[in-house]
């Protein structure tokens, strides 16, 4: 089926977002090609493909963008059902829980990560936004336990909707944490997420997609840099 | 089988579950909820945000209101909201997000700012129209010849928006410029189930006007979220 499909994602090794889209054409087995966008600059296919936002990642399906990483993430579950495990759960309770998360994860957590990420050294709300980081991830502990039901996953048997919804970011979490000299990640007060995790980043589907953290840094450094200097502007 | 909504007649959010509920013809049992008084209820189904819309149905409670709306359309297979194709389901949703993330958030941003900061949102949300107005272009709604998700999601700019628009005494759909958006506007509040489900425009004002002095006097300068 994938033979005669043409299947192209834009994307950077960086983004987490892009590699929800690359971990859920990964569960499904299916082929595509992967085009590199640099930092800084948009290629003319971006452009042209997600003329709204003009970001990363974009899926292009027989000539078809389909942008925003949670929307491709179902569509790929959508179109390859039969081809690997259920990313969304069937039952639409759970399917709704999922969904859920995925909507707390990206619109309240993320973006106090992301402060953590691009604060400036010494910066008052550096402090305050870790706290409120942990107290997410304490939330995602207790979703953790009601949602695997005792398995690997939050998905279950298999990565599934919520587990790539946070997982893509755990190399970021690490990065913050060193690059804000904060604690995030405490096995005492998040041992079921703190396995979890070990077992995502070794997921098949997953492993050869989490960047090291040190390139994170680097590359966090540099996104950082450059948003300070558009803000001193 | 039992169906209860917590809700306040005011709120868009909790509309547009009613709307999806109406669609689908599901009964339901609404609960009104003060907003400024929260029920114990509303807090043990909704902890994390406090805040409704939330749906109960056989006593588990599903919340946010565009994840409700998946869930009705999951659950009760009769008058489909969302398309049955991946891909235009996935453009609605991509639509569905954009009016939230891009639009609406850049209204709330004017609504509970004033002076420069105010201004700027105001001018980011006009530009926000741009890309809903081109998507309307030779259709009734967008969802074709029948309203769909996006309309619902989007449906506040029907009703809402000139609420907003009253209180802060500022434009921001001028049907010289966004022609294909007004048309929208005037199909979507003709549609039966959306005309007879609609909040008393009369009374809202003062509602939003109340809103605006409790958000901005709680507001220390920061960006309320």
């Amino acid at each position: 089926m994938a033979g005669d499909q043409e299947l192209k994602l834009l994307g950077s090794w960086a983004s987490p977002f892009v590699i929800r889209a690359r971990i859920a054409l990964n569960l499904k087995g299916v082929g595509y090609e992967f085009l590199e966008e640099g930092l800084g600059t948009k290629s003319e296919l971006l452009l042209k493909s997600n003329p709204v936002y003009k970001q990363i990642p974009v899926l292009i399906h027989n000539g078809k963008p389909i942008c925003e990483s949670m929307i491709i993430v179902q569509y790929i579950d959508e179109v390859w059902a039969a081809a690997g495990p259920s990313i969304l759960p069937s039952d639409p309770y759970d399917r709704a829980i999922a969904r859920f998360w995925a909507v707390y994860i990206d619109d309240k957590w993320f973006p106090l990560l992301w402060k953590i990420i691009i604060a400036k050294a010494d910066d008052e709300e550096t402090a305050e936004a870790a706290e409120q980081v942990i107290a997410g991830l304490q939330l995602l502990e207790e979703a953790f336990e009601k949602c695997s039901k005792g398995k690997d996953f939050f998905g279950g048997k298999s990565v599934g909707c919520i587990d790539i919804a946070l997982g893509c970011y755990f190399g970021w979490v690490k990065a913050a944490e060193k690059m804000a000299g904060v604690k995030l990640l405490d096995k005492e007060k998040i041992p079921l997420l703190m396995g979890w995790a070990e077992r995502f980043c070794s997921a098949d589907a997953v492993k050869e997609l989490m960047p090291e953290v040190d390139k994170l840094i680097e590359h966090g450094k540099m996104v950082r840099a450059r948003l300070n200097a558009a803000a001193t502007n | 089988m039992e169906v209860k909504l917590f809700g306040a007649w005011p709120s868009p959010f909790v509309c547009r579950v009613e709307w999806a509920l109406k669609i689908k013809g599901i009964k339901y049992e609404y609960i009104e909820e003060d907003l400024y008084n929260k029920s114990s209820s509303l807090l043990k189904y909704s902890p994390i945000n406090k805040q409704v819309p939330v749906l109960l149905h056989d006593g588990r409670p599903i919340i946010e209101s565009m994840v409700i709306i998946e869930y009705i359309d999951d659950t009760w297979k009769q008058n489909p909201i969302l398309p049955t194709d991946p891909y235009r389901r996935a453009m609605a949703r991509f639509w569905a997000q954009y009016v939230e993330d891009k639009f609406y958030e850049s209204v709330k941003r004017a609504f509970f700012t004033e002076g420069e900061e105010q201004k700027v949102a105001v001018e980011l949300a006009v530009e926000a129209l741009k890309p809903l107005d081109q998507e309307l272009k030779g259709k009734k709604f967008f969802g074709g010849e029948e309203i769909g998700f996006v309309d619902l999601v989007a449906g506040w700019i029907a009703h809402w928006l000139g609420v907003v628009e009253e209180v802060l005494c500022i434009k921001v759909v001028d049907p010289e410029n966004f022609p294909s958006l007004c048309a929208w506007m005037k199909n979507f509040v003709e549609v039966p189930v959306i005309k007879e489900n609609l909040p008393a425009r009369d009374q809202m004002p003062g509602f939003y006007r109340m809103l605006r002095q409790s958000g901005l006097a709680s507001c220390d300068g920061k960006q309320q979220s």
